[in-house]
């Protein structure tokens, strides 16, 4: 069941929802929840998204069955990303004036529920708890669970504060019980232990685990939250953090610890990508590990910075002067930015190469309640070279059978190198030879080539002769439209990339036997990944798109139906 | 003190430069690896990092560990790999272009950050490498070479030093490529100095700026010792006409130390997140 809390900045609909998270998730629920803002510094309009239900969410649902408003605000701004449908119900304070007809023409149910109005029979009584309660009886969630988040986050410093709250969350149950109609949820799996987590800590997370111990970054919406999380725990595992100047500074900052033996991190969004992709290029060049984290927002330029799109691909595939093999990921949840985070700074250390992490917004800043993550055992470690024999000389860039050359670390006595971006012969120093630069671009693109990625370059799922392709946050709708396509009596495949290059046209082509047609979900306007796939691998000759550009994410229901299309 | 005696030698790479004969930079070369041997660095235990331009190519020539890295991002890489390893000596080099023009805000930045390293500007007044455009220290209406435009760009050169001063840097001096026992003591000074060591050496370009051998015949000595009060070496700079020569400013602010907390386990950090 899928809940939108509405209200215009200050009213407090972001508390509440957080606090209605809060107590799902003690319940036993699973939970996905996404926020809507605009880019004001504080206030301004904002919608919190929740979804709830028995079984893991990991996709938005095609409509809202519940839309509580405490006020309706700059609403019409982004009333698209709130479908409603006429089985949905709206529940609407008088005091706020008429239901915007952006959002009424829907037909869903309105019922007026005086939450200012309730909120003064309560001293110090606030209109969001009301609204808390309302939704808690609309949705079958008991007062218990509510009142414990209440008094975790109240209790201690403003005792006055709290009991007002809980007395207002009665009030507004109260008054709920006379609303009827609306969709409960069901029994919840207690059975498991659940995370609750935001997808850029995930990936923090993630970076951490995997022996990440310097993080350079600059501050940019929606990917600042990686770095935050790392400035706090990187001084509590003997790691360092510094906020860089710029973009540049962060990752060359990144290489020069990496270069020392650290594994490095930095995270940004699309513009500061752009900038970071010359330094990328000596990363590759000098094969010095790092990992760029970009969580990716509304494209190009200043773009919709608080809103998702899965733009930057093709940047992430092909902004590299020269010719540039390199590694990029995609993450496929907000569970997932864990997995490829650590999985991506294993790659990277393994293969002495850079690598793109691509997140999006959507996974980076929302938050989800999820069965907890396996410890996975992804560690980076680096082929470290050691002093060698008397009289042989260190060659950093020698050339070994998989392309993979030991690194020396600085404090390794006899195997002084100088790392470099100038094209080099196998010792480090720079040459402009025919022979030199042909071998050393083989070495590049055969060690990544080569490396033996497992099955998690893809998530595989189900079988049939049509297939899903897609990547990042569309993965979750795409799983969605496939298990309602089965019902349907229509089986679809499902095939997401975590690994986007190198391009692995073996394991694509086992992954692709039997299929016939293909549908390529993204969430851009010019259907990048659809390029992408159409120039690396040999696809069923049906290939056909389901492509838009964001800030509207891929929902489940446009999916399905393009596929039971292709299956008929 | 360390069980092996190094002298200069022992940090010289035997791979020829690319400079031309004349070029200041083969002295700077030298005082660096004096410097080195003054200070009995272990060769290994030291990294040389550069950015683009002639001057930057200096890391190759020394038996350090070095990193070549890309126009003006010396110092960042320089940054990060102090913080990543303080167990290093850490020395950047570059030239005027590199470090003034395309990286100037890390110039700036690290003045201001003060982690303990040492950065040699070799300050030709001229880029080099690109055959003879000029550079944020030209001269204003320099216009000897082709490459430049005609009446010279009429814009005022940077005064390195003190730009260094005003940001922040721990220690601000200047040398010349043609005194170069005087410039070693310069740059050993710099490197046993906490925090950032800003280090202009006068390096004249033979092939571009061919007026700059009459150097030798300006160059003289600061007109008083070191200073560790800023104003007064802010008053100086004001009367600086770029040719006084030693260290300026010698400050007491402590090295960038990056924060440490007290460990927690890896698995512990999970707790955060799990209900």
């Amino acid at each position: 069941m899928s809940i939108a809390l509405c209200g215009s900045g200050g009213s407090g609909v972001m508390t509440a929802a957080n606090m209605l998270m809060d107590a799902v998730a003690k319940t036993g629920f699973y939970a996905l929840f996404n926020r809507s803002m605009g880019p004001q510094i504080r206030g301004g309009e904002a919608a919190a998204m929740v979804r709830l239900s028995t079984t893991p969410v990991t996709s938005v649902d095609d409509s809202f069955d519940l839309l509580l408003a405490i006020d309706w605000g700059n609403v019409q701004r982004f009333a698209a990303e709130l479908p409603l449908t006429p089985k949905s119900i709206i529940i609407t304070d008088p005091a706020s004036g008429e239901v915007p007809e952006a959002i009424s023409k829907s037909g869903a149910r309105i019922v007026e529920l005086p939450m200012k109005e309730l909120s003064k029979q309560v001293e110090g009584g606030r209109p969001n708890m009301v609204l808390l309660g309302a939704a808690a009886e609309l949705i079958g969630l008991p007062i218990g669970p509510l009142t414990e988040v209440l008094g975790n986050s109240l209790k201690k410093k403003r005792a006055d504060a709290y009991e007002a709250s809980v007395a207002a969350v009665k009030v507004g149950a109260e008054a709920a019980k006379a609303i009827t109609g609306s969709k409960k949820l069901g029994t919840p799996s207690t059975g498991t232990t659940k995370w609750d987590l935001v997808g850029n800590e995930a990936t923090a997370l993630g970076a951490l685990r995997a022996g990440v111990r310097f993080c350079a970054a600059y501050p940019i919406t929606p990917a600042t939250e990686v770095l935050e999380w790392l400035s706090k725990a990187l001084p509590k595992v003997g790691g360092v953090f510094v906020q860089a100047e710029d973009e540049i500074a962060s990752i060359n900052m990144c290489i020069g610890a990496s270069y020392g033996g650290k594994a490095s991190i930095t995270s940004t969004s699309g513009p500061g990508l752009a900038l970071m992709t010359e330094a990328f290029g000596l990363a590759l060049t000098s094969e010095t590990p790092v990992v760029v984290i970009d969580v990716q927002r509304g494209g190009p330029s200043t773009g919709i910075p608080t809103k998702s799109e899965q733009s930057d691909l093709n940047i992430a595939l092909y902004g590299m002067h020269g010719d540039a093999p390199h590694l990029v990921l995609s993450s496929q949840s907000i569970g997932d930015c864990l997995f490829t985070a650590q999985w991506a700074v294993y790659l990277a250390e393994a293969t002495q190469a850079p690598a793109i992490v691509l997140s999006e917004q959507s996974l980076g800043h929302s938050r989800t309640v999820i069965d907890a993550p396996a410890d996975i055992a992804f560690v980076g470690k680096r082929l470290i070279a050691e002093t060698p024999a008397e009289g042989v000389a260190y060659q950093r860039y020698a050339l070994t059978a998989n392309g993979i050359s030991p690194m020396a670390l600085p404090g390794t006595p006899g195997c002084q190198y100088t790392a470099d971006g100038l094209e080099h012969a196998v010792s480090g120093l720079p040459s402009s030879q025919d022979s030199d630069h042909q071998a050393q671009l083989n070495k590049r693109a055969d060690k990544l080539a080569n490396f033996d990625y497992g099955d998690h370059w893809a998530t595989i799922e189900g079988k049939g002769k049509v297939a899903v392709l897609c990547t990042g946050s569309a993965t979750g709708a795409a799983r969605e439209a496939v298990e309602r396509a089965k019902a349907d009596g229509v089986d679809v495949k499902l095939i997401s990339l975590r690994l986007l290059a190198p391009a692995l046209p073996k394991q694509m082509g086992a992954a692709l036997k039997g299929v016939e047609k293909v549908l390529v979900v993204e969430q851009n306007h010019s259907g990048q990944l659809y390029r992408y796939l159409r120039g690396e691998y040999d696809l069923p000759s049906k290939v056909e798109q389901l492509n838009h550009a964001g800030p509207l994410p891929i929902r489940p229901g446009a999916i399905h139906k393009r596929l039971l299309a292709m299956g008929a | 003190m360390n069980a092996v005696t190094y002298t200069a030698r022992d940090y010289k790479s035997d791979v020829k430069p690319v400079w031309c004969p004349g070029c200041g930079h083969f002295s700077v070369l030298s005082s660096i690896t004096k410097a080195f041997a003054d200070l009995n660095l272990v060769p290994h235990q030291t990294a040389v990092v550069s950015g683009i331009g002639c001057s930057s190519r200096i890391p190759a020539y020394t038996n350090c560990y070095g990193f070549h890295s890309i126009h003006g991002r010396g110092l960042a890489i320089a940054a990060g790999l102090k913080l990543a390893r303080p167990d290093l000596t850490v020395l950047a080099a570059g030239g005027d272009g590199d470090g003034l023009s395309i990286g100037g805000n890390h110039f700036l930045h690290n003045c201001r950050r003060n982690v303990d390293m040492t950065y040699v500007m070799m300050d030709n007044r001229v880029y080099g490498m690109t055959k003879g455009q000029p550079s944020p220290t030209t001269e204003s209406d320099w216009d000897a070479s082709a490459m430049a435009p005609p009446g010279g760009t009429g814009l005022s050169p940077f005064n390195p030093l003190a730009i260094a001063l005003s940001a922040g840097a721990n220690f601000v001096a200047r040398g010349f490529a043609g005194d170069p026992n005087g410039t070693a003591a310069i740059i050993a000074e710099a490197i046993r100095h906490p925090g950032f060591s800003f280090v202009a050496v006068m390096s004249p370009c033979v092939t571009y700026r061919d007026e700059q051998r009459e150097w030798k015949n300006v160059m003289r000595p600061n007109p008083a010792p070191a200073t560790s009060d800023a104003s007064e070496a802010a008053r100086r700079l004001l009367v600086d006409d770029g040719y006084n020569l030693g260290v300026l400013y010698q400050g007491d602010r402590q090295a960038y130390k990056p924060k440490s907390l007290p460990d927690v386990a890896i698995a512990d950090f999970d707790k955060e997140f799990a209900l």
